[in-house]
């Protein structure tokens, strides 16, 4: 989604100047700026060892990490400090987590695409590395034996040979006088002591007594709350409204206007909630009122019937299909709907916008793009930004985007206070941006033995980058709308894939796996067709097409057989299996074992998951991410739809807009193939096999082919 | 004026007797431990007790607990030694923690009336308690691990 930082080009230059006894040095992006700010932070005043914008070592014994990535859930507030801790051998009980101001030492400060430890992997080895090896030094030139005599341990550099031993925190203030090594020699993963070790994540004791501050928690002085009133039908635009009635309201302060809607400003929520209902907003809703879900169907549909965009075409696939017997032919269409993200938390922002600068407290999934559009929106100066990163309530691509961000330091502006936005489910449903809706045209051949041939998949669904910058897609294609069938594993001769982009007028983003939750759902689910239609065991079958690829068999092998693939089932049940290979490089098998009750009553009752997410930092982290978009996947495969009616969303809230909940969770078991290779992305990967592999599992178990989701048996 | 128990503290506030509970806690007194999710007794994030039964706040005039005893997270325990608290911690089960207030508060509430649920127990008093993060399975467990301390 964005640039990912070159770390290898940083130039780690000693700029810091003399603190006293010590040195904090600061790193810098560019040879020629000078970044003051990885000063600001942290104990300027005692000396202490900071030889990169990741960590400090104090000489309290102290050991600061700042977490450049945003905390929504899956857990980054830990694994990334244990990359740094066992880098440098530091007593995990001496690790402060310190979130991230937006700042440009930081580089690309973006949470998204299961990216965080992936990318920060080898960044944040050579932080602890660093420190380690200038904490050596000065161990060494304290006793006077060389460096090779001494070694680290839990916070400590031991001299073996003479018994000695000095905590870290004494070293301090020597090692910041040191040059820091531009290549620090890394650990021998053997050496690992924290990485690969389930470790409780800090922030959990703080979650189970209230004391964790969210956004919508937050409180900075003179803080007013504001509701926001904005036009319910795409493209519709607002005519009038009773600003007198919300002002009657008690606790109302004011009502202004913002690009986005109708500001009420009060001295709570509830003034502001009730506030804007008394607005009774009048809204001139244009041709965007004919606008429904049938009239979209049919769009998709008629343009479903047109070639797209070719984005992939091994071989012949459309001869081969041409030429084949109608016997050895299978076509079937797909349809997977928009999607609300429904965040745990609704969308808010705090911003205290004055004349010259803005401060932000942004529950933001990238706050550096958040910033800048704040500063392009208010035309103030990118330095007169001040953006402050806040725990998330969920993020799941919601937060991804800026404008909720904007829209607050709007309020604040226009009002002239400080105020907290919040948004109310209702607007949080009924003004997302939605995963988009898609439909699918699928055809298969195989031969006499039921080998596969030939599959093409024509994909008709909206473009989030078209959405979101018109004009960015040329050609008609766009790479993102087709992933997952892109990349399709399968060792197929001829494979075609096709794009037909249509135009939105709903609004669309990414939503945790963007395009691969639909176009997996339909890939996976057609070659399940596939599979039975040439008289195959879905596992047998998709074992034969992943022969060259070992990893991506392996985890089918290891799904299949902890679930006890071909093993009898209670009468009703089936077993449906998935796996994708996600543009993370994590690839996720599942098998779901579901009943259809006569009633028709589905009951998913164990989802088996496999994954090879490369070496694990923090198994039991990895474990909570594959439970958790198992469930995600499945509440979407299960209940989630988002229908438009006159122009709007018909769904407002979560009596309409149902999600899983504890009587329908199934046993998930999550088993970790295991891997030397660097860490791959967790947060995304598991949702895209979730829906397929329960629809292949009511097929097993029922005959019933699933092909549109939500799934209606 | 109202005059309100907040676990087991008094405490007065000066608001429309038909504010919901919610806001009174979050933002006039402060206590933002119980979270605002839906505002329609949908998803549980706000659920408090009222003399002991697990109610959604958002829903409950401020005016309708006078007299009444109220419990927030933030009176579960005052060092986190609640045994669901130390089950939600050994269990790992917050991700986001978002709903896990209002989770923790309805597993308290069910464990005070059936201290050693089964599964079809706390598939039911569970079931208005949403999390978004998938989190289910590792609370089933953990108010069994709770249950088997008490």
């Amino acid at each position: 989604m964005t640039d990912t930082l070159d770390f290898t080009r940083r130039n780690f230059l000693r700029a810091g100047a003399a603190v006293g006894a010590g040195l904090v040095i600061a790193i810098r992006t560019t040879a020629a700026q000078r970044l003051p700010a990885s000063l600001a932070r942290g104990p300027a005043t005692a000396a202490s060892l900071s030889p990169s914008a990741y960590l400090q070592v104090g000489p309290d014994g102290a050991v600061s990490v700042w977490v450049s990535k945003s905390e929504m859930g899956q857990g980054v507030r830990t694994a990334l400090p244990m990359i740094v801790a066992d880098e440098l051998d530091a007593d995990w009980s001496t690790i402060r987590v310190i979130q991230a101001d937006v700042d440009a030492k930081f580089g690309d400060m973006a949470t998204g695409g299961s990216d965080s430890v992936h990318s920060l992997w080898t960044p944040l080895r050579k932080a602890g590395a660093q420190a380690r090896a200038m904490l050596v030094s000065a161990a060494a030139q304290t006793w006077g034996v060389p460096e090779s005599s001494c070694r680290t341990e839990n916070g400590a550099v031991v001299h073996d040979a003479s018994g000695r031993k000095a905590a870290y925190a004494t070293l301090a203030v020597l090692a910041a006088t040191l040059p820091i090594p531009a290549e620090p020699v890394l650990k021998n993963p053997k050496e690992f002591r924290i990485i690969g070790h389930s470790t409780p994540s800090l922030d959990i004791p703080s979650k189970v007594d209230g004391t964790a501050k969210y956004g919508i928690d937050l409180v900075v002085p003179g803080m007013t709350y504001a509701v926001i009133a904005r036009c319910p039908v795409f493209g519709g635009r607002m005519t009038g409204y009773d600003a007198e009635k919300a002002k009657a309201v008690p606790g109302v302060l004011q009502v202004v206007e913002v690009p986005t809607g109708v500001a009420v400003i009060a001295t709570g929520t509830w003034a502001a909630i009730q506030g804007s209902r008394a607005l009774a907003c009048r809204w001139d809703p244009d041709a965007a009122t004919k606008l429904d879900s049938a009239s979209i169907d049919r769009m998709l549909r008629a343009r479903g019937e047109q070639p797209g965009a070719v984005a992939r075409d091994d071989g012949d696939a459309l001869g081969a299909y041409a030429s084949a017997r109608p016997a050895h032919r299978i076509d079937a269409t797909y349809d997977v709907p928009f999607l609300a993200h429904a965040t745990m938390e609704p969308l808010n922002c705090v911003a205290d916008v004055r004349a010259d600068r803005a401060e932000i407290w942004a529950p933001s999934q990238i706050p550096d793009w958040a910033a800048r559009e704040v500063s392009a929106a208010l035309g103030l100066k990118p330095e007169s930004v001040t953006m402050h990163v806040v725990m998330m309530g969920g993020g799941f691509g919601r937060r991804l985007i800026p404008e909720y961000v904007v829209e607050a330091a709007q309020v604040s502006r226009a009002a002239g206070v400080p105020v907290k936005v919040i948004w109310t489910r209702e607007d949080d449903m009924q003004h997302d941006w939605y995963r988009p809706i898609s439909h699918h045209r699928l055809s298969a051949v195989f031969d006499a033995r039921g080998k596969a041939v030939a599959l093409t998949h024509r994909i008709v669904a909206p473009s989030i980058n078209a959405y979101r910058w018109p004009g960015s897609v040329s050609n008609g294609l766009d790479n993102d709308a087709v992933d997952g069938a892109l990349q399709l594993a399968y060792d197929i001769p001829n494979m075609r894939v096709e794009y037909c982009m249509l135009a939105s007028a709903v609004p669309v983003s990414w939503w945790r796996s963007v395009y691969a939750s639909q176009n997996v759902f339909a890939s996976e689910g057609f070659i399940d067709e596939m599979a039975h239609a040439g008289g195959h065991d879905p596992v047998a079958f998709r074992r034969v097409l992943l022969a060259k690829l070992p990893r991506n068999r392996a985890v089918l092998d290891l799904a299949a057989e902890k679930a006890g693939w071909g093993t009898p089932l209670a009468p009703g049940h089936g077993r449906g299996i998935a796996i994708h290979h996600f543009f993370s490089d994590t690839i996720v098998a599942e098998v779901a074992e579901v009943s259809v009750a006569k009633d028709g009553a589905l009951r998913v009752h164990r989802v088996v998951c496999a994954v090879d997410c490369g070496r694990v930092v923090n198994p039991d982290g990895v474990r909570a991410q594959i439970e958790g978009g198992v469930v995600y996947g499945l509440s979407a495969a299960l209940h989630g739809a988002i229908t438009i009616e006159g122009g709007r969303v018909a769904q407002s809230n979560f009596h309409d807009y149902p999600v899983l909940r504890m009587p329908e969770m199934p046993v998930v078991e999550v088993h970790i193939v295991p891997s030397e290779e660097a860490p791959l992305g967790v947060g995304e990967p598991a949702v895209p096999p979730i829906a397929p592999a329960v629809a292949n599992a009511i097929f097993a178990a029922t005959g019933k082919r699933v092909r549109a989701l939500p799934i209606r048996v | 004026m109202i005059q309100l128990t907040i676990n087991g503290k008094p405490a007065t506030v000066d608001v429309a007797p038909d504010t919901p509970l919610l806001w009174v806690l979050r933002d006039t007194l402060g206590m933002t431990g119980t979270k605002f999710g839906c505002g329609m007794a949908q998803c549980g994030a706000c659920t408090v007790h009222i003399d002991g039964a697990a109610t959604r706040s958002c829903v409950t005039p401020v005016g309708s607990v006078s007299g009444k005893q109220v419990t927030t997270v933030e009176g579960l325990s005052v060092d986190r030694s609640h045994a669901l608290q130390q089950a939600w911690i050994a269990e790992q089960v917050p991700q986001c923690g978002y709903c896990q207030s209002g989770q923790l508060m309805s597993a308290a509430a069910l464990l005070s009336k059936i201290p050693h649920p089964t599964d079809a127990d706390i598939d039911r008093e569970m079931a208005g308690n949403i999390c978004r993060c998938g989190t289910y399975q590792r609370i089933r467990k953990a108010i069994h691990r709770a249950a088997v301390g008490a």
